[in-house]
């Protein structure tokens, strides 16, 4: 029975990170080659079914959607780590004061939160848009903002249970300052629940990019986004449905690594 | 008792938070709501006139000003889009948005429940790893994409499904169902993926209690054991996701209604935002949020009920 | 636990039985019980929701599309574009071109029953001036200096200036004819002369009107209800034309094929004028070399193609041919696509090496990143980089059209049934005049046009007009497209207008 557990566990983290690294890969491969040029159009040639010259056919302006599927994981891997990091930055140090310091610092900052938080995901996203407008980096600063809430009540449970721990009372004790008990000690305490967050983060902004995309907001073309390319796919959904394949087949796989890489992590720091 | 009133003020500061958030985006976006809808070709002449008779040639915190105080008096103003009271339009939505949210839920439940206390009896098998697996792909999938599947692949192939559209239950009540199954299906998918990791690890963490143990030894039904006790004690933590749950369910909705065309709030927002209608903004986000407030706000209540050491602690 | 387990197979065998047994029973019958010939209506798809229901207050085109058939005017534009008498039986024009007088229709009723009177037109015209309140509803009527109602069949209109285009601004578009008596309502209950009367609005959802029994042209109209379904989603109103819950449903281009076998087919150019504008207070687009390299760059053939699948008439000047006879003829291959020649002209300009600039659209509605995505490759070819910015169609009325700042725009106009209206936002000081253009031959010959009574003389202007549009390269001019109606083949009677409008008044089940 362990055994088949601990393999369970590994196969996640197997396929996960399997499925993160070919990703990374092929961005990393995208910055210098793609099959065609992904913004190049060939009218004559639009929304052919895949074959030997255009591996998962072209799309309503005749761009490889083969080349385009790629040049996308640049800007999966771009939203997702700009808003990782703004979510991980200013959540951490958010919900880390509230949890430290508590009292009445912490109350409102969490009624804050909690208000955040009774927001659908969705509005808030919209909203944001509509205030810092559409396209790239617009898009991950609204998606990072909207992480923001999350990871800053993980952050403060954390600091709050930690700062009761003996040798952070010690480090109090002896009179180390409070930035430095708060990021140098607590922190590392900290980081396993927050990676698990921030994997989470990751996936989450990705289906809120597709999300907002199918409203229309978010990423702009030309530049390549899974998200949009779902969204354009959908007025051929009957007449070329591969089209609407590779972008919703690869948006899922990543969030799915993402989320099966998370599981394996939370479950190897926090075993039962 | 004081337990309940701190719960219910802290309701109050939530939901006055979320109005000033509401505020403060609309302070900062530019856009005139008169503008949006006439278009390009619009006569100065009557934009100017239409402001002045809306009174939107007012600056905005006057207009929230009014808002509130029409609030108190339970009136939430009429929407410059519709030219129709807010909360008769809100009124219009609610049996779609609610029906939607309610089968979601109730897919949920019926699915995820009987599925994680199955799948939790026999943990560690091949089928748990593979419906393990199953649910994550559940979680991954975008829920527009889903939906545009489902209305491909069923909605067009059963007739029983309506894909183009909402049919009221007053009209029809196989109609209302063919026409909410879909979108429910879509919308609960990803959440059953969540609820169901949810139930089967805390059945297998309370299955593994000295507790459960102890009862077993004395011979007593496996059956009695799950429902009776264990059932008993995960109830807590299964509460709390549901509570999340509801939330993530009413957020659904705001997308899928758009692929599926079905008139409920998502669609209404959605054009609200677009069109800077600040009252019916206000008054659907006061409203989303007031309902996911409320039940979170019921959820601690059963809570603390099951629970009593939550009243004192 | 057996149970659980019990319940949840309970469950999804019913579900599965419900599914299987509607999907046996028979998906034409269903069809047939909602389509609405039986009941003698029509269900037609409509985008967009109206913006108001007052014929004074409206001004988007999708709402005259539907209102059209609940109001008059004292004329009417025909299917040609000519304008016709309507309410207005007769009308003469003085010789100086400053007095109108109309001979009003004898035995016109409300749909509340009540007859049209002269009271009423002159109540309409004065709500529209704010002769009460001093707040106009529309600056088309400043020109106006008496309204006179000499008996109660004639109403007289007296200009200050003469004004050629002033007809036109007497069809229900601009001027719709609405009783006195319902004041203060006509936003929430409209009332008109027109063929149907309104009877219900359900926000996003749809309008219904009904038969007007005692329409003034006898006979008509055929139907008895007419439903404008509000569907902003262009692949369920397909869905829903196909199950045959609606029977009016404008397609996109490349839908044709799924539905031109089941349905009839009717193309209509849409008299609309779409084009990349650029700020020609800014450089470098003050300067015309780099205005005509950019007409030179742009493949309009490609764009027609792209974002119409062909479906879209090519355009040389701000008129589409569909506008009849003041179409100058001959201006689309003006600037034929010629990438050496684009290049030239920008290094006459100083752009050897081309320049950065943003194309800034608004994200409403993807016609328009379809066609930034074609011209931005086409720019690029000459060394013109460009980045697409996409803002809220809120965003883009505020800063680009009204705030004129931005670079480089794309934008559709629709089309007016007047030249005037078409082409006057090109004059300097145009309130519409996004573009900055500035000419002053053309401000003259607009000035000029209106004080011109001869109608041939105001289509040679006209014709001038477009000519210097096109070689001051206002705007690259790329296409009319076609509106694609698929109707109910059992449908007969539907007419085609060169504006938006939905005319009912004439249709009926084949029987």
């Amino acid at each position: 029975m362990r055994n088949l557990r601990t393999y369970g566990k590994n196969i996640n983290l197997i396929i996960g990170g399997f499925i993160l690294m070919m990703f990374f890969i092929m961005m990393v491969v995208s910055f210098f080659y793609t099959p065609y040029d992904v913004n190049s159009m060939d009218i004559a040639n639009k929304l052919k079914p895949p074959s030997a010259d255009h591996l998962l056919g072209t799309d309503e302006f005749g761009r490889d959607i083969f080349s385009r599927i790629m040049q996308g994981t640049q800007t999966a891997f771009f939203v997702g780590a700009v808003s990782v990091s703004i979510g991980m930055v200013f959540g951490t140090l958010i919900g880390g004061v509230a949890g430290y310091f508590g009292g009445w610092i912490d109350e409102i900052i969490m009624r804050v939160i909690d208000a955040l938080m009774a927001f659908p995901g969705i509005i808030l996203a919209l909203m944001l848009v509509a205030v810092f407008g559409t396209g790239m980096i617009n898009t991950s600063i609204a998606l990072g903002l909207m992480a923001i809430p999350g990871i800053a009540r993980i952050a403060r449970s954390g600091f709050l249970q930690s700062k009761e721990l003996e040798y952070v009372q010690a480090a109090k004790l002896m009179g180390l300052s409070q930035m430095k008990i708060m990021f140098k000690h607590i922190l590392p305490n900290v980081a396993s629940p927050l990676i698990v967050a921030a994997s989470i983060a990751f996936a989450v902004a990705m289906l809120a990019e597709a999300g907002l995309s199918y409203l229309g907001l978010g990423v702009q073309p030309p530049d390549p986004s899974w998200g949009r390319m779902l969204k354009d796919s959908q007025s051929y959904l009957v007449s070329a449905p591969w089209y609407t394949y590779a972008p919703g087949a690869v948006i899922t796989l990543m969030v799915l690594g993402l989320y099966m890489v998370s599981n394996a992590i939370r479950d190897i720091h926090d075993p039962r | 008792m004081a337990y309940f009133i701190r719960k219910l003020v802290l309701l109050l500061v939530t939901l006055v938070l979320v109005s000033l958030i509401t505020f403060a985006v609309f302070q900062i976006i530019p856009g005139d709501p008169i503008r949006i809808m006439l278009g390009p070709e619009a006569d100065e002449a009557r934009i100017e006139t239409l402001e002045k008779q809306l009174g939107l040639d007012k600056p905005l915190h006057e207009q929230y000003g009014k808002w509130i105080s029409g609030v108190v008096t339970g009136d939430l103003g009429d929407s410059i889009r519709f030219s129709r009271p807010v909360s008769e339009l809100i009124a219009d939505r609610l049996p779609v948005t609610l029906s939607l949210a309610l089968m979601s839920v109730a897919i949920v439940i019926i699915v995820s429940i009987p599925l994680g206390i199955y799948i939790a009896r026999r943990h560690n098998t091949l089928g748990d790893v593979i419906f393990s697996s199953l649910t994550q792909v559940g979680m991954a999938v975008p829920s527009f994409w889903l939906g545009m599947l489902l209305m491909l692949y069923l909605g067009m192939t059963f007739s029983f499904f309506s894909i183009s559209g909402y049919i009221p239950w007053s009209e029809s009540i196989t109609g209302a169902l063919g026409s909410l199954l879909l979108p429910a299906i879509t919308i609960a998918i990803p959440q059953i993926a969540i609820s169901f990791r949810y139930i089967r690890n805390t059945i297998i963490e309370q299955l593994q209690l000295d507790y459960v143990r102890t009862i077993r030894s004395k011979g007593i039904g496996e059956r009695f054991v799950i429902y009776k006790h264990v059932l008993r004690n995960a109830m807590i933590p299964i509460l709390t996701v549901f509570g999340l749950i509801f939330a993530e369910v009413v957020a659904g909705t705001i997308i899928v209604e758009q692929v599926f065309g079905l008139p409920g709030f998502g669609s209404l927002l959605i054009t609200s935002i677009s069109y800077r209608d600040f009252p019916l903004v206000q008054g659907i986000v006061m409203y989303i949020t007031i309902v996911v407030v409320v039940i979170n706000f019921l959820i601690d209540i059963l809570y603390a009920i099951l629970d009593p050491r939550i009243r004192l602690g | 636990m057996r149970n659980f387990f019990k319940i949840f197979i309970t469950f999804s065998t019913l579900l599965a039985l419900v599914i299987v047994v509607s999907a046996c029973s028979d998906k034409e019958e269903n069809s047939a019980s909602k389509g609405s010939d039986e009941d003698n209506g029509v269900n037609i798809r409509i985008n967009n929701d109206p913006d108001f229901l007052d014929p004074h207050m409206a001004q988007a085109s999708i709402t005259f599309q539907m209102i059209l058939n609940i109001f008059d005017g004292l004329l009417v534009g025909d299917t040609d574009g000519s304008l016709q008498p309507a309410l207005a039986e007769d009308y003469t024009i003085s010789e100086d071109g400053l007095t109108y007088t109309f001979t009003l229709r004898d035995g016109v009723t409300f749909h509340n029953g009540d007859p049209l009177t002269v009271e009423d037109v002159q109540y309409s015209f004065e709500r529209l001036m704010g002769v009460e309140t001093g707040e106009a509803l529309s600056s088309n009527f400043e020109n106006v200096a008496s309204l006179d109602a000499p008996d109660e069949n004639t109403f007289i209109i007296t200009l200050k200036e003469p004004n050629s285009a002033f007809l036109s601004y007497l069809t229900a578009l601009h001027s719709a004819i609405i009783p006195k008596n319902n004041d203060g309502k006509h936003n929430e209950k409209p009332i008109g002369t027109g063929p149907f009367q309104f009877s219900n609005y359900s926000p996003e959802n749809n309008m219904v009107l009904v038969k007007n029994e005692n329409y003034w042209k006898e006979g008509l109209p055929y139907l008895d209800t007419v439903t404008f379904t509000f569907q902003p989603d262009d692949q369920t109103a397909l869905l829903s034309l196909q199950a045959g819950e609606m029977d009016i449903v404008a397609v996109g281009s490349h839908r044709v094929p799924e539905v031109e076998k089941d349905f009839n087919i009717e193309y209509q150019d849409s008299n609309s004028v779409l084009l990349v504008g650029y700020n020609q207070l800014k450089e470098p687009f003050n300067d015309i070399r780099v205005r005509q390299a950019i007409n030179y760059a742009v493949n309009k053939d490609d764009v027609i193609e792209a974002a119409f699948s062909g479906y879209a008439t090519k355009l040389g000047s701000n008129m589409s041919p569909a506008a009849g006879e003041v179409h100058k003829e001959g201006l689309e291959d003006a600037y034929a696509r010629d990438v050496e020649k684009a290049k030239q002209l920008l290094a006459e300009a100083g752009y050897k090496d081309g320049f950065s600039t943003t194309l800034s659209i608004s994200s409403h509605a993807a016609l328009y990143t379809n066609v930034a995505q074609v011209v931005v490759e086409n720019l690029k070819e000459v060394g013109i980089d460009v980045e697409i910015e996409v803002v809220e169609w809120g965003v883009w009325l505020e800063k680009i059209y009204q705030g004129r700042d931005y670079d480089m725009t794309i934008i559709d106009f629709t089309g007016e049934l007047s030249p005037y209206e078409t082409i006057e936002r090109y004059q300097s000081d145009a309130s519409g005049n996004l573009f900055n253009f500035s000419n002053e031959e053309f401000d003259g010959l607009m000035k000029d046009v209106l004080t011109e009574s001869n109608v041939d003389r105001q289509i040679e202007i006209y014709h001038r007009a477009q000519e210097i549009l096109s070689e001051d390269a206002a705007a690259v001019y790329m296409a009319d497209y076609q509106i694609i109606w698929a109707l109910n083949p059992k449908l007969e009677g539907y007419k085609l207008y060169p504006y938006f409008f939905h005319d009912l008044s004439e249709v009926k089940w084949k029987k």
